[in-house]
């Protein structure tokens, strides 16, 4: 007998079908369906067909998940599903299917914050996370700096991008290098054969100026048209474009800045457990980076594996089973998708 | 043998629970709402309040019927993911249908009858149909459009909330009801179907629309 909740988390918010099933802090299944494929001629994620394949990919990738794990959905003792912020027509995709899922197998639905599921994922590797911890969730589509002090509750932003997200900067950075979308990736790949020092690009909001009003903010979009500048500085001179070397610097900058606020943050805050989380985190120029200055300012680091860090449904399931033990009350049939649901609502309840 | 029937391709948010047996089709509790922006939030409590008061639950049900469309895509999802979660965590069978059928086959008149629900953007989901049956296939056009193409149909009346909206550019008599599909017409679609124990579909949205995308133009220069 084994009484720790049995959880199918559920994650379409942007362009995986990601479904997860996990017990208590144990993974047991983490199927994903992606739809990036689909995209990449487009440089970019289209919701439209981000939410079509969604609705094909439901029912096959929960099968799997359930295969993978070993139970029947009749097991399962409740079902968790992202229901922000993403994109909204993708999220109610998912949203509807676990409203579903839960109804057919009378069980409780969770309806959870996509952010702070990508916290709660490191349970699965990590065991449970100290609090107060600060988080750094970096992605296409967002840049956080976080400050849990209850995960099952509340979640305290501290700041954010007021531009681009540090991973839309590497698609469009990738696009100029004619590199493929989503850019990470081979961003990465490249830089590993450069030299981050050859070109010394911007870090944004690192000015004392710009530190006084936006200390934990993030801004790319300077970084990115930076980048965009050198490369067309060196085409129309007629040289080649040292692509590692441009990769490598870019992938720095971004990587100094958001480590460099992250341990401010820590510091402001005397906390000492920083977790990074988002597809950003599955950099391996963050990871090495975040590892070192965190030895050095004596904070311990928690970076799930890779896979873990991009969208997945396991993370959703890890949320939804911390809920379950926190005893936080379920959500009803009637909750929304919602797009911009702010961080700091981890779960959506009855009169919310 | 016990149905649930869902259709989400209108602004009508539709569930209701059917009897269907060899003597015909026999509607029970229905819910109804009619709101555009609410299909997510609508449609799993009202699958639940039709099952209760049906006295049913989930795992009494045999089958699932779902409207496929056309309709505007994000709500029709709703329906179509939620038919198709129910019929796999059920075990029982999922049987499409066309949103169409259930305007075009309920209305009741002789004769051949245009049946069209709103497509946003001005256009129309149309189809038509000659007593009862369908005689063309779904499809996506301007009222216009349609209304130049009726008289070779040999079309004299239409039904359906997008026949309303356009009755004047459409040049026909639009009856006042169904405007929406209806349930037990909807049902009686699939009944053949339900009653001779038919695999399972896939629940496929007929989008009758390519997605809206943008293919990135040539880099934009930032150097003056
Ligand atoms: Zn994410």
């Amino acid at each position: 007998m084994n009484d720790q909740a049995l959880v199918l988390g559920i994650e379409t918010s942007c362009d995986e079908t990601g479904i997860g099933v996990v017990r208590g802090s144990e993974l047991l299944a983490d199927a994903i369906a992606s739809s990036v494929d689909a995209h990449s001629r487009y440089g970019g994620v289209v919701p439209e067909v981000a939410s079509r394949a969604h609705l094909e990919a439901m029912a096959p990738t929960v099968r799997r998940a359930l295969d993978t794990a070993g139970v029947a959905l009749k097991e399962i003792d409740a079902i968790a599903v992202t229901a922000g912020p993403g994109l909204a027509g993708a999220l109610l995709v998912g949203v509807a299917a676990a409203k579903a899922y839960a109804l057919a197998a009378d069980k409780p639905l969770y309806g959870v914050n996509h952010l702070a599921a990508h916290v709660a994922v490191d349970r699965l590797e990590h065991g449970p996370l100290p609090e107060p911890a600060l988080a750094l969730l970096v992605s296409g589509g967002h840049s956080s700096l976080l400050l849990i002090d209850d995960l099952a509750r509340g979640v305290r932003p501290l700041g954010a991008t007021i531009d681009d997200a540090a991973g839309e900067a590497f698609d469009k950075v990738a696009r100029l290098l004619g590199l493929p979308f989503p850019g990470g990736p081979p961003i990465d790949r490249e830089a590993r054969a450069g030299d981050p020092g050859a070109i010394n690009f911007p870090r944004g909001l690192t000015s004392p100026r710009d530190l006084a009003r936006h200390r934990f903010d993030f801004s790319f979009s300077g970084l990115k048209t930076a980048v965009a500048r050198w490369v067309e500085a060196r085409e129309r001179a007629g040289e080649p474009v040292p692509v590692a070397d441009v990769a490598a610097s870019f992938q720095e900058a971004v990587c100094d800045v958001l480590v460099r606020k992250a341990l401010d943050a820590c510091s402001e805050h005397g906390v000492d457990t920083l977790l990074i989380g988002g597809g950003v985190a599955a950099n391996s120029r963050l990871r090495s980076m975040a590892e070192q200055r965190c030895a050095k300012a004596g904070v311990r680091l928690r970076a799930p594996r890779p896979k873990l860090c991009t969208d997945n449904g396991a993370m959703v399931a890890a949320l939804g089973a911390h809920l379950v033990e926190a005893g936080v009350s379920a959500s009803t049939l009637e909750i929304p998708a919602d797009s911009a649901l702010p961080v700091t609502t981890v779960s959506l309840h009855a009169g919310l | 043998m016990r149905i649930l029937v869902v259709d989400t391709a209108t602004p009508a948010v539709t569930a209701a629970v059917a009897e269907v047996a060899e003597s015909g089709v026999t509607l029970g509790p229905a819910r109804i709402t009619v709101n555009p922006r609410a299909h997510g939030e609508l449609l799993s409590p009202a699958i639940q309040a039709a099952l209760t008061e049906a006295r049913i639950a989930p795992a009494d049900l045999d089958a699932i019927v779902a409207g496929v469309g056309p309709g505007p895509y994000t709500g029709l999802r709703v329906g179509l993911v939620t038919a198709t979660a129910l019929g796999q965590a059920l075990g029982v069978p999922t049987y499409g249908v066309c949103s169409l059928d259930g305007i075009g086959a309920a209305a009741s008149a002789p004769g051949r009858l245009l049946a069209a629900t709103d497509a946003r953007r001005r256009e129309i989901y149309w189809r038509v149909y000659d007593d009862g049956a369908p005689v063309t296939e779904p499809a996506v056009d301007q009222p216009a459009e349609v209304a130049r193409q009726l008289p070779q149909l040999g079309v004299a009346r239409a039904a359906g909330d997008g026949a309303l909206r356009y009755a004047e550019q459409l040049g026909v008599p639009v009856a006042d009801e169904p405007r929406f599909p209806d349930a037990a017409t909807l049902v009686r679609a699939a009944c053949d179907r339900i009653l001779s124990h038919a695999p399972s579909e896939p629940l496929t949205p007929l989008y009758l629309r390519r997605p809206d995308v943008a293919t990135p133009g040539a880099r934009k220069p930032v150097l003056r």
